[in-house]
């Protein structure tokens, strides 16, 4: 079924000398994502028929309960607020050129303090000034906790990989030290921080089910966009990601593009822990730990860093959690069977994207053949 | 005379009874996607001769010695060696049947000794250190070198270390040596030494491949030269004929055999040759000094080359040359001043006031522009169009952004109109820049830096890689920028271009300040023996 999609496109004959632009470049990077998507349906379908259930009913339940149903779909758009969020976070880092992994440890954090301030300071100060001020207060945490590998990167070039990572456990840590401790409520049951009133949470949107966070979370998926392709700091971050020598070289000042690509990217994620909390749970439970940073870095690849491809492809990963939640269980798997679903996904982006490189190099050294030619001709 | 090579390839020497060649090639042809590097190429190699191969970057030189050292195979052709027809599958293939390599860049392994390093290939179980010692003395001998086999690599000289690569190519039984761009990290008195060396492999009947992009060095070295030109060897020289003409005569016909007929006329690409300039300008120099280092020193590190109290003025619409064999600290050098690099001592004065303190931007803005050595890894973002690569060093500046927001068009036009002033060869301003020539590529750093009014210019290794007639280009925009009181400071290591463009030329060995020459009468030899002071 694949073939059609996967067949390179026809390469311009040598000899035609401007080389006139392929019709299928344009739809290329549309085709580069869509593929590995149907591949991996593919191979979970292949796999679901092998373990004896039926795939068809397996991905008609992700889409029915994901997408179809008035619940479903409004599950998965309340979803989508905390995963463009967290999004958006990646795509200004690693377009840097910054591997920031730690998404986990920022977002637990900024959720647990966001959490377990949010009662009081939403009770204190009403809800037009309260709200707002504890997302930029979940920003605030999630940058802060990005200084350290920030500073370790921009002045001591040590692997940001690694101590975001390193950094995650801390905070995930932390966390967790804060609800059992400062934030701990005296309520029975697993430690939790003091619940939000319902009716102090983030509004919902005409008598539905959504909150007032999705509305926040495309907001800041379209200011990233402006700001990465229109803006002079987007550009500079964008030189940096690509080649870190010439960001030194044209004078870009390539330190503080680093701590300001940590900073944005912690804020960022930040205020997806922020809504979350105030749009979805209203208070923070011990030992919780969604992990969606980590599912988010392959979506953020597959849509090349684009926020406005994000925004799709974060969609459709919404509709799986939420459809798959159902459809996992309907079909008596673990829910962890929809991780497998984004395994195979992962790998067969890392296959289409090496075909991809293969192919630019190949087109690379077939084009600059004939322009080297033609201009011997013109002098 | 030149002729074309269906009747020169094969003829053997005065046509009479001249003894089979020791290599033969016949209908070479390699292609890969969209390129044919090689395209049906013959060659004849005879032992005890140096066959001087020529050509620009890209004319198929490294393909064709590939194909010999057994790296790539041909798609059509045949190879003979000592008459036999073969096929080299593989390097090992390659040294079973007496061909040697030696690579542009070193294979020495450098923490090991010179013979431990000879001994790596060998197929025993145990080392043979005393057949090895005799083999090393035996070809140390040959070369007339002076090397000690129990020196650890790394304490070597790059002569010596060429050497030592030489020695290892010749270790098995070696017939057929083949050199690629050798002189390419030689001072000018290395050049002479390895001329020395290839002289006594002659006379013991080895057949040598000179692969070289420098014509004179193919005249004066070559004992038969031929030509390659964009994959297909368009001409060559016989030894008759290479030793009854002058080498004036020769430079011209290869220069139109490679360019056309008539090329050779053209100002800009004669001066290829440059030494019959030498001494050919005298400017009067400003006495306004633009630049000074004063006891500049540059750290850099474990891995790199340092630079030692540094103290040179620079004069106002001077053409300064620096010069020394690579890796001396040229770049650190050259780096620190354009302000990519801290200094560690020392002061550097832009016009009388100090600039230590500035960072690259504030730099940029006082007037200095840097043309890196590196066009393709730090002077541009290969993934962005030529536009965009124009504008780099003005981001965020009018009129390209006005209330942060990019103006493409202003940009667009910007660079249309440069790419137009430069002569840039590109489809289109919106093209990635990445798919660009090297010259092209570079014409483009040029035209960046000259857009915005600078006061000094610093060049690292401006021609390099660039075919002869980018370079002329280069080297004359270089001029005209000195004409019209730029301050311009052109790091080489191609002395014959020192020479050719500057007043004053100074020399760099290990990091130090070796000698200031004024270019003239002399220049060549005495800034050869500052490269090694």
């Amino acid at each position: 079924m694949s073939n059609v999609v996967t067949e390179p496109p026809v390469v311009a004959p040598v000899e035609a000398p401007p080389a006139p632009r392929r019709p299928l470049t344009r739809l290329e990077p549309v085709v580069q994502a869509i593929v590995p998507v149907l591949l991996s349906i593919l191979a979970s379908g292949v796999l679901l028929a092998i373990l004896g259930r039926d795939p068809f009913a397996f991905y008609g339940n992700i889409l029915h309960n994901g997408l179809l149903t008035d619940f479903g779909v409004q599950q998965s758009i309340v979803r989508m607020a905390t995963l463009l969020l967290l999004a958006g976070g990646l795509i200004v880092a690693f377009r840097a050129n910054l591997w920031n992994i730690g998404g986990d440890g920022q977002w637990l954090l900024a959720a647990a303090f966001v959490a377990g301030i949010a009662p009081s300071v939403v009770g204190g100060l009403g809800m037009a000034v309260g709200l707002p001020l504890m997302i930029v207060i979940g920003a605030v945490v999630g940058a802060a906790w990005t200084i350290v590998p920030a500073v370790l990167k921009a002045y001591y070039g040590v692997n940001e990989i690694i101590t975001t990572l390193m950094m995650n456990f801390v905070g995930i840590a932390l966390a967790n030290i804060l609800v059992k401790g400062p934030f701990l409520t005296d309520k029975p049951g697993v430690p939790r921080t003091e619940i939000l009133p319902l009716d102090q949470r983030l509004p919902m949107l005409g008598g539905s089910q959504i909150h007032a966070g999705i509305i926040v979370a495309v907001a800041m998926m379209l200011v990233i966009h402006v700001v990465m392709t229109r803006t002079p700091l987007g550009l500079r971050l964008r030189v940096l990601g690509s080649n870190h020598r010439a960001a030194v070289h044209l004078g870009l000042r390539p330190q503080r593009l680093t701590l300001i690509a940590f900073a944005a990217s912690g804020a960022l994620i930040g205020m997806s822990g922020a809504v979350s909390m105030l749009g979805d749970w209203g208070s923070f439970r011990a030992d919780f730990n969604p992990a969606y940073g980590l599912l988010m870095v392959p979506v953020v690849f597959l849509a090349r860093m684009n926020a406005l491809a994000t925004i799709a492809f974060v969609a459709l990963f919404a509709v799986i959690q939420i459809g798959g939640d159902t459809a996992t269980r309907l079909a008596d798997l673990p829910t962890a069977f929809i991780l497998v679903l984004v395994g195979l996904l992962l790998f067969f982006m890392t296959i289409t994207e090496f075909h991809r490189v293969r192919r630019q190099r190949r087109l690379a050294v077939a084009s600059r053949a004939p322009r080297s030619a033609g201009a011997e001709e013109v002098r | 005379m030149i002729t074309p090579d269906h009747l020169t390839s094969t003829a053997p020497t005065g046509g009479g009874a001249s003894p089979a060649p020791a290599v033969e090639l016949r209908g070479i042809t390699k292609a890969y996607p969209g390129v044919v590097a090689n395209d049906d190429i013959d060659l004849s190699v005879y032992a005890g001769e140096v066959h001087g191969l020529l050509g620009e970057n890209g004319a198929g030189k490294s393909t064709l010695m590939s194909i010999l050292s057994g790296m790539v195979q041909p798609d059509a052709g045949t190879i003979r060696v000592g008459g036999q027809e073969v096929s080299i599958t593989s390097p090992r293939k390659a040294l079973e049947l007496g061909i040697g390599t030696v690579y542009q860049h070193l294979t020495l392994v450098p923490t090991l000794t010179v013979l431990e390093n000879l001994m790596m290939g060998s197929g025993s179980a145990l080392l043979d250190f005393g057949g090895a010692r005799a083999r090393f003395d035996e070809l140390v001998a040959t070369l007339g070198a002076r090397i000690d086999p129990n020196a650890v690599a790394s304490t070597l000289s790059l002569g010596e270390l060429q050497q030592v690569e030489i020695v290892k190519a010749l270790w098995r039984e070696t017939r057929i040596l083949v050199l690629d761009e050798p002189t390419s990290m030689l001072t000018p008195q290395g050049v002479t030494e390895l001329q020395g060396v290839m002289q006594r492999l002659k006379d013991s009947g080895i057949a040598i491949i000179f692969i070289t992009h420098k014509l004179h060095e193919a005249i004066e070295i070559g004992d038969r030269v031929s030509i390659l030109k964009a994959g297909r060897r368009v001409g060559g020289i016989e030894p008759d004929e290479l030793r009854a003409r002058t080498p004036d005569e020769l430079k011209t016909r290869i220069i139109d055999t490679m360019f056309g007929e008539g090329a050779a006329q053209l100002a800009g690409v004669a001066e290829m040759e440059v030494h019959t300039e030498e001494g050919g300008h005298h400017r009067e120099l400003s006495g306004e000094v633009a630049l000074e280092l004063i006891d500049l020193s540059v750290d850099g590190g474990a891995d790199e080359a340092s630079v030692h109290d540094m103290t040179l003025s620079v004069h106002r619409g001077e053409i300064l040359g620096i010069a020394g064999v690579d890796g001396n600290g040229q770049r650190q050098l050259a780096q620190a001043i354009a302000g990519q690099r801290p200094i560690s001592g020392g002061d550097i004065r832009l016009e009388g006031s100090s600039i230590r303190k500035l960072g690259v931007p504030d730099r940029q803005r006082r007037g200095i522009g840097y043309v890196t050595d590196d066009r393709l890894h730090e002077g541009t973002v290969l993934d962005m169009s030529v536009a965009m690569n124009i504008v780099l060093k003005r981001i965020g500046e009018r009129p390209f952004w006005r209330r942060g927001a990019i103006r493409q068009q202003e940009i667009d036009a910007f660079a249309r109109d440069l790419v137009q002033r430069y002569e840039v060869r590109t489809p289109s301003v919106e093209t990635n820049i990445g798919t660009l020539s090297g010259g092209n590529i570079q014409k483009v750093l040029l035209a960046r830096e000259l857009a915005f009014d600078p006061k000094l210019i610093l060049y690292n290794k401006p021609t390099y890689g660039l075919d002869v007639k980018t370079a002329s280009f280069v080297r004359s925009q270089i001029r005209e920028q000195a004409e019209q009181g730029i301050t311009v400071i052109v790091i080489s290591t191609e002395l014959d271009e020192l020479v050719a463009l500057c007043d004053r030329i100074a020399v760099m060995s290990s990091g130090r300040l070796t000698g200031v020459v004024d270019n003239g009468a002399g220049a060549h030899a005495r800034v050869g023996e500052l490269m090694l002071a």
